[in-house]
């Protein structure tokens, strides 16, 4: 595939562990990565529960993806955003959800940016395609 | 910006989680259990009531036939395959699944 530029945005919606649609869209997250695109990541709705800290997955016999979101900007995958009002509902405070990687500088996390319905919504009018889990 | 939804109102908040997002102007379409969204009278009902004020509202003819609905909210368009296609090559899609 040649580079292309686009605006391209991924958007999580699923909560993590009752299916596979997190995961994937993990996988998918680094797949568009290794292209030129201009990629941004969104959880919204239930997607919000896979930034929740403290996920253990040994007990399900699975791995668990909390290391590859901790790698995502290492990949250089930064425009990664979550919905005020679904972190709300859901009692995850803001300042909780989990990393996505360090700075590099001062070795502090980097979370993802929370953002409201309308600039979520400005930011999904902008896209030329989105893929959504 | 077209918005696809397949999820019963019923059974799934994927179409009030849509409408919040939806900015004026978008558009709506209701496919497959989506469709039970667009039936009056129900429940259900004022969801896309409301969302008329600010979008238009489409539900795919062949799940509205399928599921038997005969009594829509009247100002919902109802959309063929063909209709589908024109839509999605008009507009960005995301789809609520």
């Amino acid at each position: 595939m040649a580079a292309t530029g686009k605006k391209v945005m991924v958007t999580v919606r699923k909560a993590p562990h009752g299916s596979i649609y997190v995961q994937e869209s993990i996988e998918v997250m680094f797949i568009f990565a290794t292209y030129d695109m201009d990629l941004s990541v969104v959880f919204i709705d239930d997607g919000v529960l896979a930034l929740q800290p403290g996920q253990d997955t040994k007990g399900l016999g699975i791995k668990g993806f909390m290391a590859s979101l901790g790698a995502l900007v290492d990949w250089e995958v930064t425009k990664v955003y979550v919905d005020r009002r679904s972190l709300k509902e859901r009692n995850i405070a803001e300042d909780a959800v989990i990393a996505i990687g360090k700075d590099e500088d001062t070795d502090a996390p980097i979370r993802p940016q929370v953002l409201d319905s309308a600039e979520i919504a400005a930011m999904m009018a902008a896209q030329h395609s989105i893929v959504s889990f | 910006m077209l918005h696809t939804v397949n999820k019963s109102p019923f059974q799934n908040s994927a179409l009030e989680n849509c409408l919040r997002l939806a900015r004026e102007g978008d558009v709506i379409l209701l496919l497959e259990d989506g469709v039970y969204a667009a039936a009056a009278g129900t429940a259900k009902s004022s969801l896309v009531e409301q969302a008329l004020k600010r979008h238009t509202v489409y539900a795919i003819e062949a799940d509205v036939k399928a599921r038997g609905l005969n009594n829509l909210i009247k100002e919902v368009h109802i959309a063929s395959y063909a209709d589908f296609v024109d839509l999605v090559e008009q507009h960005p899609v995301h789809a609520w699944l």
